[in-house]
This record gives C-alpha cells, structure tokens and sequence, in this order.
C-alpha cells in the first residue's frame, strides 16, 4: 500500500562515509575493551592472579624447595604452566563468556546491531577485546613469575623458551577463546556459555582425554587441552630434549601421549579457525527476536 | 532525497506461527507515520526486519531504495533506529556511548561532540552525561537511547514504542521530540498501541493485526472514512438523570444521533459532526439545566476505528 506524498525539504545533512567494517572491528574492541577495562570482572581476575601469587610466594618463601628454585625448567615448568593453564581457562570464561550471549540477553545488541555495521565486526571487535584484556592478565601474572625468579636465579630466571612458552600459551589462549565464543554465540544465556565452557574445560576435557588413552588406546588430537600440553614440552627442550610422542610404561603398560611441536600448533591454530568461523557464522544467523 | 521506507510481500514465520504475512507498505517524504496495532500484532517483528535484526521467511525491507537484507550497512547509514529498550553497556557514560554510535556511523569528532551536548540536552540528559549507565533509571536509559537515534541527524528515523518506561512527562516530552522532528526533512516511522501519542503528531496511521495490513491512509482520510462524521462524547452530571428525561429532552436535541448510559449520572451521547455541532449539543444540554458538570470526547475517533478494527479482525 503506498500513498502518494510530495518530497520532503532540503532534509538533514548527511554523513560522512561510513568506516571500513575492519575499522568499525577496531572501534568496537577499543569501547568494549575499556568496558572490560572498568568492569568487576576484571578486577575479579586480577584478584584471581593476585591470590595466586601470594599463594605461590608464601609457600615457596617458606619451604624453599629446591627443586624448584633452583632450576627455572622445574620453576616455570611447574608454576608458569599450570598457573598460566587455569588463568587462561578463567580469563577465557570470565570475559568471553558473555561476549555474544549478553549481547542478546542484557539487550545490548538491540543498541549495537540497530547500527550501519556488519555483524563479524561486532564479533570481531568483541573477540579482539576480550583477547587483549585475557592476555594483560596473563601477563601480569607472567611478570609476576620472572620477578619471582628472578628473586632466586637472578639472570638465569629469563631464558628462550620461557617466551616461546609464552608464545604458545597467547595462541592457546586465542584458540580457547574461539570455543568461549563458539558456546557464547550457540547460546543465548551467557550462564550456559559460562557452565558448558568451563565443565569442558576444567574437567570434562581431562576426563575425555584419560578415556581415550587409557580405553581406546589412541591420541587425542582432536582435544584442545591435549595440545595446549606443549607450553609444557617446550621449556623442557633445551635441557632434556623432546619429550617422545608416545611412551609406554613397560610395568603397568599404560601409554601417554605428547604433540609433536608442529602437531600442537596445527591442533591450536585448527581450533581457533573452525571455533572462529563456527561461532561467527552462529552469530550472523541468529536472530534478535 | 526523498526519504522512504517500504515492505515487499514482508513475511516472518516462527514455526507454524506467522507474525508478519506478506506486509505490503511504501511510506516516504517528509512526514510522521504511525504503526498501529495491539500486542502480538506485527509491529516489532516488522521494525526489526527493518533493522535486520530479524530475518524475513519472505519478502524484503528497503530503506530509502537500498535492501536491507543485502546491503544492511548501507540501508542503514541513513536510519536512526531504536527498536524495543536497548541496554548499554553499564560501564559507559551516555557521552562515550554516543561517541561509539558516532564513530561507527563515521561522523567527524567534533561533529559527535557538538551533536552529543544537542541530542542530550534534547532529551532532557545533559546533566547525565558522565555518569555511567549502571546507575540509571529505565526512563534515563530509554532518553539516551532516543538521543542515540537522533545523534546522526538521519533522514529516516524509526521508533519502536519510545514512551515505553517512561513517566508521563517524559512521554509528553518524546512527543514533542518529535514533533521538533517533523519539519525538518525526515521520515518518521513509529510504532505505538498508544492513539493518543499517534493522534497527536502523526499525519498519516498503518493499522496492523494478525500479521496483517489493514489499512494506511492518512489520519484526516481514516477518521473521516471510519467515523461518517459521527462522535461519542461522555456527559457526566451531578446527580442521576432518569431514562425519561434523556428520551424526551437530550436525545431529541438535533445533531444527537443516539445515547448509551455508563452509569446512573453519566452517559455516553453520539453527536453528528464536528466541533460546532458539539458545541450546539453542549449549550443545548446545558440549558436544560440538568445539572451538567462535565462534557467531553469520550474516545478519540481514531480509538473506535482502532477497537472495531481490531475486533473485526478478531472474528
């Protein structure tokens, strides 16, 4: 049905060209970082970091253990990878949760998505930020550990594989934050995001990847946990080697499993692109209704 | 430019349900529209469409000429559009708020600064402006959110019940936004269950139900269409009138076409045509010395069309 109507005056003056969808990504993780940036879940996880530490250096002040200070393999082999292992399940969980579920169920996305922007740039802005606030907390707490080492080794406490180490974990943790995401666009609950992420992650995986090896006899290397064990096996290369890609105890038998460097990578960067794409094309179809 | 919206055959289904059914609907030029209809009606699930927060089952939305379903960015850039009650994020102030709609939009800096202080201060938020979301009321949210609308100056502005969650001032306020609006080369598009709002600053009305278009014309045409001149207006006296009295002295008052009672000192009295033929009822009602206290439209002409409608739909 039309009626006829005469044109309108002069009308508003027009805009300015509407940014690349690249720049308005760029736009888009620069507020919602700052959100991040004064949210309580950011303290939350600075707290996280904070009580680890102080954990961390009452009980080793206190004891000493050898093994431990004297030797930066076994110090970060032990303190940076496991610390850095659940820090990186946390920050994933805690900003990027919510990052696309809330955006339907806090009814942000009515004021976003209203907006002459794409919907990967809104995904994309939101992965970048939460990325960028995941890591400043990880690398508050690896800070946290040089120092810490450095208390006790003095130079020795900084070494190559420490950094490739740090390396592998910033990828782990982008290809972690693709399956934060993926979960966070198939739901339209951020609680259930927040739930399925981090049962998978801090048990469900470790229960998969026992079952597998210890019953069916084979890799997991179709787990992501499985290969995020390379931030391990990297600290230990210069010193002990690399560690075997399978080895058998010969009493009980049982067989454990080790990803080659090219296979960890290949598993993490396999992870973040199908994660990726997965949760984006999950993102684009959903509706706001 | 002549701004301009339209539906082609525009349908959503959910599951067996069908929200939207082949809505056919060109409004453009310089004008305010209002999107009739009770809860459920079609109302949102078009305006969302529109905005491409939904996606149609059929058919196609365009704002000025452009698809929104294929080029969404571009349609767009030109539409301000507020659909239900948008939350921002808590941790934001409305100015940096406006900031990110601007820069996304790609407006200058100095154009979303100067643009913020104007759309604020006319949404009654200036002294708001650095204080964070969190702490807001939903009326103060539902400000900023008008005021994210207008901060482009868009030649298409679309408004999904914008008085929703506020007080009655802050309605009377929304109204006279756009009114402001009005005159200055937009097309205004407006959702509402609220007649009195859309009788009061739309030139041209859209009644939807069931997912259906039942008629769009303008205001002026509907009334005249629907109501054949006729008006109900209530009565109300200051003790009891019997049914005799009325019989014999109020409805053989020419240009009284009819009556009904509401109760035993109010009635409801059909007068036909416009205001001076209310005005000769009023004197003539008053002269009878009934104990006349009060005389007015009991509904607008615009809320009978609406009700029949509805409830022919209905049936």
């Amino acid at each position: 049905m039309t009626l006829s109507s005469e044109p309108g005056p002069a009308g508003p003056a027009q805009l300015g060209r509407v940014p690349e969808s690249a720049m308005q990504a760029l736009l888009m993780s620069r507020y919602q970082f700052r959100d991040y940036l004064r949210s309580q879940r950011f303290l939350l996880m600075l707290s996280i970091v904070g009580i680890i530490a102080a954990i961390l250096s009452a009980v080793v002040l206190h004891y000493r253990p050898s093994g431990l200070i004297d030797s930066s393999t076994s110090f970060y082999g032990n303190l940076w990878v496991e610390g850095a292992g659940v820090l990186i399940v946390f920050a994933g969980i805690i900003f990027g949760g919510d990052a696309i579920a809330g955006e339907f169920q806090n009814k942000t996305g009515y004021f976003l998505m209203g907006l002459p922007i794409k919907r990967w740039s809104v995904y994309a802005g939101k992965y970048l930020a939460a990325f960028l606030a995941s890591l400043l907390t990880i690398l508050v707490y690896f800070v946290y550990l040089v120092l810490f080492a450095a208390y006790f080794m003095g130079a020795r406490a900084i070494s190559g594989p420490l950094f490739e180490s740090l390396g592998l974990a910033v990828l782990y943790l982008s290809a972690l934050l693709g399956f934060v995401f993926l979960f966070s666009s198939l739901f339209k609950s951020s609680l259930y995001a927040v739930l399925v992420v981090a049962v998978l992650f801090l048990f469900g995986f470790s229960i998969i990847q026992a079952l597998v090896v210890g019953l069916v006899h084979i890799e997991p290397w179709f787990l992501l946990s499985y290969a995020s064990n390379l931030t391990n096996s990297v600290m230990a290369y210069p010193f002990v080697g690399v560690p075997p890609h399978m080895v058998t105890d010969p009493i009980t038998g049982n067989t454990s499993y080790n990803p080659s460097y090219a296979e960890g990578i290949a598993i993490i960067v396999g992870y973040f692109l199908w994660t990726t794409i997965g949760g984006l094309l999950l993102f684009e179809r959903e509706e706001f209704t | 430019m002549t701004p301009s919206l339209e539906a082609r055959g525009l349908t959503k289904r959910f599951g067996s349900f069908t929200a939207l059914d082949h809505l056919d609907l060109k409004v453009d030029g310089s004008k305010c529209v209002g999107f009739l209809g009770p809860n459920g009606a079609g109302k949102t699930t078009t305006l969302k469409m529109f905005t491409d927060l939904i996606f149609p089952s059929e058919g196609e939305a365009f704002i000025n000429d452009i698809s929104v379903q294929r080029h969404r960015k571009t349609a767009l850039a030109s539409c301000g559009a507020l659909i239900e009650s948008p939350e921002i994020y808590g941790s934001l102030t409305p100015r940096e708020a406006l900031e990110l709609v601007g820069a996304v939009r790609g407006m200058a800096r100095a154009e979303v600064r100067s643009r913020t202080d104007e759309v604020l201060a006319q949404v009654k938020m200036s002294e708001w402006a650095d204080q964070k979301f969190g702490r807001f009321s939903k009326g103060m949210k539902q400000r900023v959110n008008i005021a994210s609308t207008l901060l482009s100056d868009p030649l298409v502005v679309m408004l999904d019940e914008p008085s929703t969650g506020l007080d009655p001032r802050g309605m009377a306020e929304v109204r006279s936004i756009i009114r402001d609006l009005k005159g200055q080369g937009r097309l205004i598009f407006f959702s509402s269950h609220i007649l009195s709002e859309v009788v009061d600053v739309c030139d041209e009305v859209a009644l939807v139900n069931r997912g259906k278009l039942l008629f769009y014309d303008t205001l002026a045409n509907v009334t005249a269409r629907f109501t054949h001149g006729a008006t109900s207006v209530d009565a109300e006296f200051l003790s009891p009138v019997s049914d005799s009295d009325v019989t014999a002295r109020i409805a053989t008052i020419p240009g009284v076409t009819g009556w009904s009672r509401l109760d035993d000192r109010r009635l409801s009295v059909m007068v036909d045509g416009g205001p001076a033929a209310r005005a000769t009822v009023l004197e003539q009602i008053a002269a009878l010395r009934l104990g006349l206290v009060g005389f007015h439209e009991s509904r607008s002409a615009l809320e009978d069309i609406y009700l029949r409608e509805i409830s022919t739909g209905d049936s």
